[in-house]
């Protein structure tokens, strides 16, 4: 038994929420994304600094984690070389479902401007993305928009159905 | 040894244009001079070995030497004459014009300062000895040389590809080499990926990325009037720039327009 009395109409109504489970997960899942550092050239610099105290992801809940088995989001920052794809891939498939993928700056959605022998031409050649950020690179303002963006996404979805594996690329 | 400076003020200004008849200057070649430390070098490396051709490039020895002889000619020069650092070795592309690559070694003598290139020319299929033995700093060289440029090294300890995948096809600093790639490079991260048959699902690569098409809604959104994926390009209407949805989110506080301060100035 409580010691002290609560007047629950007298203090702002019950300490009870109403809700569906969709909406409890999902609120859930957008509000905890965490990030795969995945810096590979210059953007990673931008990707940091959204890191880092002045621009804040803490506060949407995005840390940045280096194992693919504890991140649900992947950020692609930077030049994927054609050396590196099978190992982007490799990650990819080690994240847990559900995942997600942002593609940071021209040389991640394009190759941009490598239009080289050595450089993916677009990282949806290997993995699927959700959002394309252009930029070279984005500033921080910009990729915190696209989480913000993924939010929104991750709150539309159907939380509990069954995951339907995504397109090959 | 500095280049010359030339001033660039307004070279952006300028508009472009090349002349075609324009032909780059060559660094003039000198004599070696009959005494000094370079005579001494010259003479140590000619009491042993043939020496093809000798002279002074902006006050450096260059020196050229049948192919065979690198690794004594170097020893030499190590050994003797004290150049105990391999500043830069790698190899230059004359396949169009003689059939073969020139192979350089730049080494620095550090206590006289001096600085001395040994050149020689092979053929496209002939092998140099590595010079890994003397120089440590030739490991790396010779296996970035091998992978880039495709000259064989001849017992290297480990003479695997450096910079390009270890399954690579061609080396890709040759001159015939196409910069946007050749079919193996252009299918490489598809083909090791998804194998050869996902080639058609995913298509070939979009070499303009500049590409823009505003009724492929598959591929692009147009900011501000956004459409669901792949749904016609003319249902568009203008949809508002939104951080969080019209009915607020549960537990989070929904940023409003007129309560955010816009700095019309630096701070
Ligand atoms: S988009 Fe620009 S900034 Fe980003 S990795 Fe490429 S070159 Fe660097």
């Amino acid at each position: 038994m409580a010691q002290h009395q609560v007047n629950y109409t007298q203090s702002g109504g019950l300490p009870v929420a109403l809700t569906t489970v969709d909406k409890i997960l999902n609120w859930g899942r957008s509000n905890s994304i965490w990030a795969l550092t995945y810096g590979l050239a210059c953007c990673a610099i931008e990707m940091m600094a959204s890191g880092a105290s002045r621009y804040d992801f803490d506060r949407f809940g995005t840390i940045f984690r280096a194992s693919p088995r504890q991140a649900d989001l992947m950020i692609v920052a930077g030049t994927l070389t054609k050396k590196h794809a099978e190992f982007i891939r490799r990650l990819y498939d080690q994240m847990t479902e559900p995942k997600w993928v942002i593609s940071m700056g021209s040389c991640a959605n394009t190759g941009g401007m490598f239009n080289t022998y050595a450089t993916v031409q677009g990282v949806d050649r290997v993995i699927p993305v959700d959002l394309y950020l252009p930029g070279c690179a984005p500033r921080p303002e910009t990729l915190q928009y696209a989480v913000m963006l993924l939010q929104q996404k991750i709150r539309r979805e159907s939380a509990n159905k069954s995951q339907k594996p995504k397109r090959l690329v | 040894m500095m280049r010359p400076y030339t001033p660039k003020d307004n070279v952006q200004a300028k508009s472009y244009y090349t002349d075609r008849f324009w032909v780059a200057p060559r660094v003039p070649e000198e004599p070696v001079p009959a005494e000094g430390v370079y005579a001494e070098d010259l003479e140590a490396v000619k009491a042993k070995h043939e020496v093809l051709k000798a002279y002074i490039q902006r006050g450096q020895l260059v020196i050229h030497i049948n192919p065979e002889d690198n690794l004594e000619v170097l020893r030499i020069l190590k050994e003797q004459r004290w150049y105990e650092m391999l500043s830069e070795m790698s190899a230059v592309d004359f396949l169009a014009e003689r059939g073969g690559f020139e192979v350089f070694y730049q080494i620095l003598n550090l206590n006289t300062a001096k600085r001395v290139r040994v050149k020689c020319f092979v053929n496209e299929n002939q092998a140099v000895e590595s010079v890994n033995p003397l120089y440590r700093s030739a490991d790396w060289a010779e296996r970035e040389m091998w992978d880039l440029m495709g000259v064989k090294v001849n017992n290297h300890p480990y003479l695997k590809r450096l910079i390009m995948p270890d399954d690579w096809e061609g080396h890709p600093l040759r001159k015939t080499y196409p910069l946007e790639g050749d079919e193996f490079a252009q299918w490489y991260e598809v083909d090791k990926i998804f194998g050869k048959e996902a080639r058609d699902i995913i298509g070939p690569e979009n070499r303009d990325p500049a590409r823009v098409d505003r009724y492929d809604t598959e591929r692009f959104a147009r900011l501000g009037h956004e459409v669901p994926r792949g749904a016609p390009a003319e249902d568009e209407k203008e949809t508002p720039v939104q951080y969080q949805e019209e009915e607020g989110v549960f537990m989070i506080e929904k940023l409003s327009a007129d309560r955010s301060k816009v700095l019309d100035r630096r701070k």
